[in-house]
């Protein structure tokens, strides 16, 4: 643990609350009749699929690819969960079976 | 209702199992008891950021960029409430609670699935969001439990995150045939990872603030085009 217990409770608690925040709010700012603004709308048709892109960058921000593995074995485990997804597009598979592969390769192959 | 709702929560039933357990486990490795993984799947109920989360606590102390990611990660929640407000109305105080447990996973079958008309709607939403909530509780105490007592090397167990972003990723690519909001999502994001990680190290912790100013600004100025071929 990196964090003491209180603040890893006050680390969760804050997370939990800004996530219920983020739930509730359009219920609170569009109660009764009021209509969603065309902006709002079109935010909410884009915005996902930028933020789902964000987020898969995110997970690579400390692969360096000029040092170490060079960002082989992920390369490797990404590409195939493309494949398993791409072929069978079952969610467990594909997320289970690419992080089995990624644990095997940097623990036995990419020491 | 338990035998209307409950069918369709099935698919959600092993996915939660499934999602829940990789996140006890990758929380318990990090040297966290087993109850510290029920106690966050209660409160924060929020896959994604769950395992982000484990990051979040592997680092020293700052709620700045908790508060930061969380936004981050779960803003597109309200744009899923968005679309619910019609749905959700006037079904009470069980409301609060359906807000909390809007997950992607409850999200998504209380906007597909058919209600018949004989049934509480209010009561249905609330039985479903209830029990996606016990299936992520069990889950992720499981693998909190594996993780604790299960001897074995967890060196990057850590990868689940990034699998389950990418699959995610792919079945949004595949819904739709207008790629530029992904793309403008990764090209912003790895755009601003590399200046900051290149010439302002100290603040690299805190790249994605600018991205998400950039990923705004990106889908605002290409809002008119967008918005046409999006339409098509």
């Amino acid at each position: 643990m990196t964090q003491t217990w209180v603040q890893s409770v006050i680390t969760l608690l804050v997370i939990a609350a800004v996530t219920f925040v983020l739930r509730a709010l359009p219920f609170m700012l569009f109660r009764g009749n009021k209509s969603v603004p065309p902006f709002i709308s079109y935010l909410g048709k884009v915005l996902p699929f930028a933020v789902i892109g964000m987020l898969v960058v995110y997970c690579l921000k400390d692969v360096s690819f000029i040092s170490g593995t060079y960002g082989i074995p992920e390369l490797i485990s990404i590409l195939v969960i493309v494949g398993l997804h791409k072929w069978k597009h079952n969610l467990l598979l594909s997320v289970g079976g690419g992080t089995i592969l990624y644990m095997l390769l940097v623990q036995f192959v990419f020491i | 209702m338990f035998r209307v709702a409950f069918p369709k929560t099935i698919p959600i039933l092993f996915g939660y199992l499934f999602l829940g357990c990789g996140f006890g486990v990758l929380l318990a490795k990090s040297g966290y008891h087993f109850l510290w993984t029920t106690f966050t799947a209660s409160t924060v109920y929020s896959g994604s950021m769950q395992y982000v989360a484990v990051d979040l606590l592997n680092k020293p102390f700052n709620i700045f960029n908790a508060i930061i990611m969380t936004l981050a990660v779960n803003i597109r929640h309200v744009f899923y409430g968005l679309s619910l407000i019609e749905k959700y109305k006037g079904i009470g105080i069980k409301k609060i609670y359906c807000m909390f447990g809007l997950t992607d996973e409850t999200y998504s079958l209380v906007c597909s699935q058919y209600v018949p008309d004989y049934i509480d709607k209010g009561r249905y939403y609330f039985v479903t969001t209830v029990l996606n909530h016990c299936y992520w509780i069990t889950g992720c105490t499981v693998g909190g439990i594996i993780g604790q007592f299960v001897e074995f090397n967890a060196k990057g167990i850590d990868f689940v995150m990034t699998a389950l972003f990418v699959v995610i990723f792919l079945e949004q690519w595949e819904s739709t045939k207008e790629h530029s909001p992904a793309l403008i999502g990764v090209g912003c994001t790895a755009l601003c990872l590399v200046v900051f990680k290149s010439f302002l190290p100290m603040l690299a912790t805190y790249f994605l603030i600018p991205a998400m100013i950039c990923i705004f600004t990106a889908l605002t100025v290409f809002k008119a085009p967008l918005e046409r071929r999006l339409s098509k």
